[in-house]
């Protein structure tokens, strides 16, 4: 039978844009398909810490030394998604000796380079970390960019033949008997690009092969063909700091626990994180005691953060799972690892594999043995390629810091524009036309701007992921409406309108959980700026019901537009001033002025 | 021994100017301290006076008429609707020709840099042939390198709001800008000075330059809308300059920060404050206050490490609320930084801002309750000091942005406490 495509992948987060890579690479024809934006799920909603195998290094030691050997995979392949920071583990005097001895020797029998630094060489190295530090392991940690990382596999895998649907969510499997051969996915606009205001779309894709990777979710989609598959979702919160108190991964140096994980990231830090079991991947309470516990907890490791401004916090869904039987109580607990669940193997049910645990680091070597698996499946005989070829953006970027080209732009921006864009900076900022910088805390100009909307539609939230505009001190206040401003006239005045008010509206749910202080500031002035400025909250255009202008002061005309005047030029009768209606709803005779 | 004056503003907005005024027409010897660069600099220089109802009911057409009608609490039922128009006169004789609306009662709807309207009382004379509430054909004129006003959208967005009058707009390089990156002043000082530029077809003269560039852009408008950055200090010459050339009305549709129309108006109220004799003293942040917990004797003002007092009989605390960092916050608590007045707020912060962007946030509100006379009272309702009234943002009980009634109430409440505090001493 005749089928849409070859392989169906479910999800669009590190894993499956993992996937649709490699399996692309081998040749084979690829679908995939996303409930919202790229790293919408799981893969958006880290902390960016890019692991040594350090923190698995006492409790995993097989995840730790994958994740070892994918740092060396990614620094060839993703320089550009990556930034090589280094970690610390970090003792403090009421922390265990004994853990210290056994994360050291762990760490070194897992081929983790590993060193201890008295508690004045940890501070020469970070200035910040508290005073009555004991002591500290220096590791390879880094800091990955999610979204960089998950946008150029999905572009790399699109230049490989593979059709990427976002914003197509998964409201049915296709199952005939104890064949699946497919999904009905709604498009919220339409197959393609996201347009806002474009009616959405139901469509049936048809695959020789499913692959449900959609994590933490992955029990819903399973669901949907009576297969059970036992995901336990655990949240997380993230809290990011408005600049990088750190500049190295600062990790607490004890068993896991809440509040042990500093990770500098682009213009900020990120700390982190909890871990509670919650029923609903989708709905689960974010609550104000996860942000205070850690700014308390990690104070202790860095007491400047007790004062220092926050920006937002964030919450992600670990989608992780345990072979039935294990009754693992404490999700802290639960494996790291990922595990394939063959549904022909384990419910007799052909055509999909599913995709669960697993992590960030190490997404790509999830993908190769997935997508082996898959060929085994299909019988299609190929190789990996992904640990060899570099993600676009990351190819040859020596050359690109040998070049030294500013593109014209002040060398702040330049630089962290090519940070971002790596080897495609100059095929996107080598521009003739004006590139004025459009959001300032990040550094993003119109160029990058237009290079994303040109991959991505009328979504700003695909945008900012592509470029962080609007990811910085201000969150967007100064920014959202320069973005939508970028959509027209490509998009009608109206799509791009709804575009930034769903971004607006998205940075306001993170800003929430940061306001006091400096940040209560900025959300004051960005509520002021487009209230009072703009008028944005009671904006005749948006709210129901037209406005009498004619009711309201028309100004005090001079001499040059009084009525001789108007005759003198276009020769119209005076007592009838000429008039083209405007697109609004307005009666004639609601025109006619008091002048 | 302390640096003494009659009475002693803290606060250099509108609200502390307008106080400083107020109070300097008394004959008694008035000071204004500031901190930071006014928050007037991140205003788009409109007046506005009351656009919308605290329930949400707008645009309105009267303000004076709706001011009426606050509940009890809001600066503007504090101080009564006389006094607001007595304030907006007072404004009116010190704006001069640099602001127009004097003419009616009724509000005037303005675009905005976004395209849509706002409900104004006072408006910048650059801004007047461009109301909304006039129905002439528009051309609007944007510049590549600077968008914070894109005109093609912001017309647009107009049409959508339903203005009565056709509108276009149009996008072109500004006549000697050679940096992306340039500031808005280098714009202004451009046209101010009328620089010589170079367009590519010999030497010209910024003010040409433009006058051509839009020209070939007009088709019948009679009027064109520029981003505000028409001149600086020769704001009047560059625009009339441009109408000459043109043929047509020209005005500058407000925008957000930096805004060239707040600096403008800046000038203006710290000329007159000279004018008036006020002592102004820039640049340093009162930290705290010495008193007998009845009156406040002096204040501290922190002088590169140093605490310096400055006394005075009366004082009127006009820092800005939570922009201006008239009102602070911390995880525990909503707080007036200096004399630590009563700040009424939910215990839990949670409870400050509510889930919609736009919605009816209790933060909007926060800030000091006051009695008649504007002085700052503690949570029993009984007054904080004798001899303290507070004005503008940081005054609570009113949403301003919601109401579009931040100005309004920076020159009632300072006028008024101005004048009191100027009574007090004289009287």
């Amino acid at each position: 039978m005749a089928t849409d495509t070859e392989v169906l992948v479910l999800g669009g987060g590190s894993t499956g844009c993992g996937i649709a890579r490699d399996l692309a690479m081998r040749g084979l024809e690829v679908t995939l398909v996303e409930r919202g934006n790229l790293t919408h799920g799981t893969t958006g909603r880290m902390h960016g810490l890019l692991h040594s195998g350090g923190r698995y290094a006492v409790s995993d030691q097989s995840s730790a030394r994958e994740c070892i050997q994918e740092v060396g995979v990614l620094q060839d392949i993703a320089g550009h998604c990556i930034e090589m920071t280094g970690g610390l583990f970090v003792q403090r005097p009421e922390d265990s000796d004994d853990y210290f001895q056994q994360k050291l020797e762990g760490c070194r029998a897992c081929d983790i380079p590993a060193q201890v630094l008295s508690a004045r060489e940890a501070r020469e190295r970070e200035p910040y970390l508290a005073k009555d530090i004991k002591r500290a392991i220096a590791v390879p940690d880094g800091a990955v960019d999610p979204f960089r990382l998950c946008v150029a596999n999905a572009h790399d895998a699109e230049r490989h033949g593979a059709r990427i649907e976002t914003h197509a969510e998964v409201i049915d499997l296709l199952r005939e008997g104890d064949d699946i051969y497919g999904v009905t996915v709604r498009h919220d606009s339409g197959p393609g690009k996201r347009t806002h205001k474009t009616p959405g779309t139901i469509e049936d894709i048809t695959a020789a092969y499913v692959v449900n990777a959609t994590g933490a979710w992955a029990g819903q989609i399973g669901a949907m063909a009576d297969l059970e598959v036992a995901v336990r979702p655990s949240k997380g919160v993230m809290t990011i700091m408005n600049i990088r108190q750190v500049d190295t991964v600062i990790n607490r140096c004890r068993p896991k626990g809440d509040a042990d994980i500093i990770v500098p990231h682009e213009t900020t830090a990120i700390l982190g994180t909890t871990d509670e079991e919650v029923e609903d991947p989708d709905d689960y309470p974010e609550e104000q005691w996860e942000v205070d516990t850690m700014i308390d907890t990690l104070s202790e490791l860095v007491p400047i953060l007790s004062d220092a401004r926050t920006i937002r916090s964030f919450w992600g869904v670990r989608p992780l799972y345990e072979p039935p039987g294990t009754g693992t109580e404490d999700p802290t607990d639960i494996t790291r690892d990922f595990f394939l669940l063959d549904h022909e193997e384990r419910d007799g049910v052909g055509g999909m594999t599913s995709i669960v645990g697993g992590k960030l680091t190490t997404y790509r070597l999830m993908a190769e043995k997935i997508s082996d698996h898959i060929c085994d499946q299909l019988g299609h005989r190929a190789t990996c390629e992904t640990a060899d070829v570099p993600l676009p953006g990351s190819e040859n970027l020596e050359a690109l810091d040998e070049a030294m080209d500013d593109f014209g732009l002040r060398s702040p921006v330049a630089r962290r524009s090519k940070q971002r864009l790596g080897s495609r900076s100059r095929a996107v900022l080598d521009t003739d036309e004006p590139n004025p910088v459009i959001c300032n805390c990040e550094s993003v100009t119109r160029a990058e701007v237009q290079d994303a909307i040109e991959q991505s539609g009328s979504d700003l939230n695909a945008v900012r992921i592509r470029t962080r505009a609007s990811m910085g001190n201000c969150q967007g206040g100064f920014c959202c409406r320069l973005l939508g401003n970028e959509l027209h006239p490509e998009y009608d005045e109206e799509t791009a309108r709804a575009a930034y008010d769903e971004l607006f509206q998205e940075r306001w749910k993170g800003e929430r959980h940061a306001l006091w202080g400096e940040q209560l500031s900025q959300a004051m002035l960005n509520y002021a700026l487009h209230a009072t400025t703009y008028n944005a909250d009671a904006d005749p255009a948006a709210v129901d019901g037209s406005v009498d202008f004619a009711a309201f002061d028309g100004g005090q005309r001079d001499s040059r537009d009084d009525p001789a005047g108007v005759m003198a030029t276009d020769g119209g009768d005076p007592s009838q001033p000429s008039r083209r209606p405007g697109r609004g709803d307005h009666s004639p005779a609601d025109r006619g002025g008091d002048r | 021994m302390a640096i003494t004056d009659d009475v002693l503003v803290i606060g250099g907005g509108l609200a502390g100017a307008m106080a400083a005024l107020a109070a300097a027409e008394h004959d008694v010897q008035v000071r204004m301290i500031t901190y930071k660069q006014s928050t007037l600099r991140h205003a788009s220089g409109l007046i506005d006076v009351l656009g919308y109802t605290p329930t949400g009911d707008g645009p309105l057409v009267d303000p004076f008429e709706a001011l009426e009608a606050v509940p009890a609490g809001h600066p503007y039922e504090r101080v009564g609707g006389d006094a607001v128009r007595e304030a907006l006169l007072f404004f009116d004789a010190i704006a001069g020709s640099l602001y127009a609306g004097t003419h009616t009662d009724a509000n005037a709807l303005v675009p905005t840099a976004s395209g849509s309207v706002k409900p104004t009382a006072r408006y910048p004379s650059a801004v007047a042939s461009g109301l909304a509430s006039d129905d002439r054909d528009t051309l609007l004129v944007g510049f590549e390198t600077l968008p914070e006003f894109d005109a093609p959208m912001a017309a647009a967005h107009l049409e959508a709001a339903g203005v009565p009058f056709a509108v276009r707009g149009v996008t072109r390089r500004f006549p000697g800008i050679r940096r992306d990156d340039a500031k808005v002043t280098r714009y202004a000082h451009l046209l101010d000075r009328d620089e010589d530029v170079d367009i590519g077809r010999g030497a010209t003269r910024a003010r040409p330059a433009l006058a051509e560039l839009v020209r070939q852009a007009l088709d019948g408008e009679r009027r064109v809308g520029f981003p505000p950055v028409l001149g600086d200090d020769n704001h009047d010459t560059v625009r009339r300059d441009l109408e000459e050339r043109l043929g047509v009305d020209v005005f500058e549709v407000p925008s957000g920060p930096p805004s060239l129309p707040g600096m403008r108006l800046e000038d203006r109220l710290y000329h007159a404050l000279e004018e008036a004799g006020v002592r102004v003293t820039t640049g340093i942040p009162v930290v705290d206050y010495e008193g007998d917990g009845d009156r406040i004797d002096r204040v501290l003002v922190d002088r590169k490490g140093q605490q310096v007092p400055y006394a005075a009989e009366e004082y009127v605390l006009a820092t800005g609320g939570l922009v201006g960092k008239g009102i602070d916050s911390g995880r525990e608590r909503v707080f007036e930084p200096i004399f630590d007045c009563h700040v009424d707020h939910a215990a839990d912060r949670y409870d400050w801002f509510v889930d919609d962007v736009f919605g009816d946030h209790p933060f909007a509100r926060y800030g000091l309750s006051v009695d008649h006379e504007l002085r700052p009272q503690d949570g029993g309702g009984d007054r904080e000091f004798d001899n303290l009234r507070a004005a503008g943002a940081v005054l609570g009980g009113y949403d301003f942005a919601a109401e579009k009634s931040g100005s309004g109430v920076s020159l009632a409440t300072g006028f008024v406490a101005g004048d009191r505090a100027g009574t007090e001493v004289s009287g």
